[in-house]
């Protein structure tokens, strides 16, 4: 049986079985739709998984599932050394993210990272502690910091509404996922001109962890060949 | 694969080298608050140390050395001089390279002494080198201190020091800083005058704890380091030769004597160096054949500021290095202000001096 993880709220999972059908496979949720679990029609031995998109990097890696939607952020935040784990299949062409660092817009001397680090230090010498940056990406931005040389920063971790950290007073810059910016200047924050961390959308993975019988291996290239072409 | 008997049996074995100088035994604990680590490290730490919670101290971690713990107890007992050695595990998470192993034991030595710092350079060297004989290694050696010498010399303003100094551990950022105050980068600052963007800070509403004087502060700083003449494309020049340099200590020592006439500020830490070459041949060693490194030891931890050393395994090139050490007389400042002592120590992974001795069969 071939497991194969969907995003289980909103739009994502809409968009998701939206992509599918657009390639002849339609997949069918459980009778009772507060069930998360489903199947495909007209495909065998598929059982759709639906969890939440950030437990299935967590899940493809492990093995659990043999297929799974997600965005490449998640994907890249969660798994260390995610391309001997997973294998993207498709490019999905929604769910379009990028993961960038943003800064209050009044901060009128700050344009770029350089501007950042050289702020990071005088904000540790006036204040006495490291500028905050408020984020869930933590390994995405840590290592990005730290390929382009920033210091005396601290990552504050912020699972939800991090756009609003800085107005809130729990940070003084933040590194989100944004699409088009909108929500960012509601709450009066800029993007650093070169603080492109990541470039996401929502992707098919295929589990390079799971174990494929002979029999789940012909479902899954059956499978793999539909989706590549388009009705 | 080596048995952990065994590496225990090893561990006593190096111990016993650093004991047999009369040094203190210590022993530290395994879990350590993490903001002092952070505070010494910044963020990269969390990529490298285990953190737990506890819940009434917070974030703490699994100590990813014993060095830093070492010079808080030393700095709350203040007593110099002192030799402290010590032998347990360290624990280290593995993103980058998730082959070695997460825990393993450390045998180090550290020495708080300002009598003679050169002398102690080539004590903790010395026993360690003592301690491989017998493993074929590739030693590099270098001093950061002369590096930040010749960088607090530049003829240039103290805030661009400042910055460089700052820097001296992140290569990259530093040759992009040192560009800019050198009018190599062609890239000027996109904000230039400062007035206009006085003005326009009132159109956006004031969020978070940096303030509107703060940033004044720096559009004025970025107006100055406009106006500020170059870094003078000789004085560059030399810190790219020092940046450079690779070559035998001896040699090595020659050059910098002579750059020290053209940049007289590292003239003292290049005579440090010569003192420690002259107590390093005293013990045994042949400096003439010693590696020097003019950049060696930028990419490590950050608190090493003077001799950096670090022991390799010839046959076994993907290994961690064998043995590491240095002079981190800053660190105690930081960590006991007013207070600071000339410090140097070294760590020994006796996983790696055993896996590596010929007489050992898997």
């Amino acid at each position: 049986m071939i497991r194969l993880g969907i995003p289980s709220k909103g739009r994502l999972m809409g968009q998701t079985f939206h992509w599918f059908s657009e390639r002849g496979i339609n997949l069918v949720r459980s009778e009772s739709d507060r069930e998360y679990a489903g199947h495909i029609e007209g495909i065998k031995n598929v059982q759709l998984i639906f969890l939440s998109a950030s437990e299935i990097p967590r899940e493809l890696s492990a093995g659990r599932l043999h297929f799974g939607v997600t965005g490449n952020d998640v994907i890249q935040e969660k798994l260390v050394r995610f391309n001997q784990l997973v294998e993207p299949i498709s490019e999905l062409g929604f769910g379009f993210a990028d993961l960038i660092i943003a800064i209050p817009s009044f901060w009128v001397d700050v344009d770029t990272l350089d501007d950042l680090d050289a702020v990071s230090a005088q904000f540790r010498d006036n204040h006495g502690y490291r500028l905050r940056i408020a984020t869930k990406y933590h390994r995405l931005l840590r290592e990005f910091l730290m390929q382009t040389g920033v210091a005396d920063y601290q990552i504050v971790d912020s699972q939800g509404a991090t756009e609003g950290a800085v107005k809130n007073g729990l940070a003084e810059a933040i590194a989100d996922i944004t699409s088009t910016g909108n929500t960012l200047r509601a709450n009066h924050l800029k993007i650093l001109s070169d603080g492109l961390i990541l470039k996401s959308q929502a992707t098919l993975f295929k589990s390079l962890m799971a174990e494929f019988s002979q029999e789940e291996n012909q479902v899954a290239n059956l499978l793999v060949k539909k989706l590549s072409t388009k009705d | 694969m080596t048995v952990l008997k065994d590496i225990s049996l090893e561990a006593k074995n190096l111990a016993a080298i650093f004991e047999a100088t009369g040094a203190e035994v210590v022993e530290m604990d395994f879990l350590q608050i993490s903001n002092l680590l952070l505070d010494l490290y910044g963020e990269d730490i969390r990529g490298r140390a285990f953190i737990t919670n506890d819940p009434v101290y917070g974030e703490m971690m699994l100590r990813p050395d014993f060095t830093v713990p070492i010079v808080e107890q030393h700095m709350a007992n203040n007593v110099s001089p002192a030799r402290y050695t010590y032998c347990g595990k360290v624990f280290r998470r593995q993103e980058e390279f998730p082959d070695r192993p997460r825990e393993f034991l450390q045998v180090g030595y550290e020495i708080f002494d300002g009598a003679n710092p050169a002398k102690a350079d080539a004590e903790v060297f010395s026993l360690v080198n003592d301690a491989l004989s017998g493993i074929k290694v590739r030693i590099s050696t270098g001093d950061i201190g002369i590096l930040m010498a010749a960088v607090s010399s530049l003829s240039t303003t103290e805030t661009r020091k400042k910055s460089l100094l700052r820097h001296i551990w992140r290569p990259q950022r530093f040759r992009t800083l040192l560009n800019q105050f050198s009018g190599l980068s062609s890239k000027p600052h996109p904000i230039k005058d400062a007035k206009e963007y006085n003005k326009i800070i009132d159109k956006f509403e004031i969020i978070g704890s940096r303030n509107v004087r703060e940033i004044k502060e720096r559009l004025q700083q970025i107006k100055l380091e406009s106006e500020t003449d170059p870094i003078n494309s000789e004085e560059v020049k030399i810190l790219d030769d020092i940046l450079s340099l690779k070559d035998k200590c001896t040699e090595a020592l020659r050059y910098l004597e002579k750059l020290s006439k053209k940049m007289p500020g590292i003239e003292l830490t290049v005579e440090n160096f010569a003192k420690r070459l002259t107590f390093l041949e005293k013990n045994g060693i042949k400096v003439d054949l010693l590696d020097f490194e003019g950049s060696y030891g930028r990419t490590s931890m950050e608190y090493y500021d003077g001799f950096v050393f670090g022991f390799y395994s010839e046959t076994h090139k993907e290994l961690a290095p064998v043995a590491t050490g240095g002079r981190y007389d800053a660190l105690t400042e930081r960590m006991g202000p007013g207070k600071k002592i000339p410090a140097v120590g070294a760590v020994l992974r006796p996983d790696l001096t055993l896996l590596l001795r010929e007489n050992y069969h898997d």
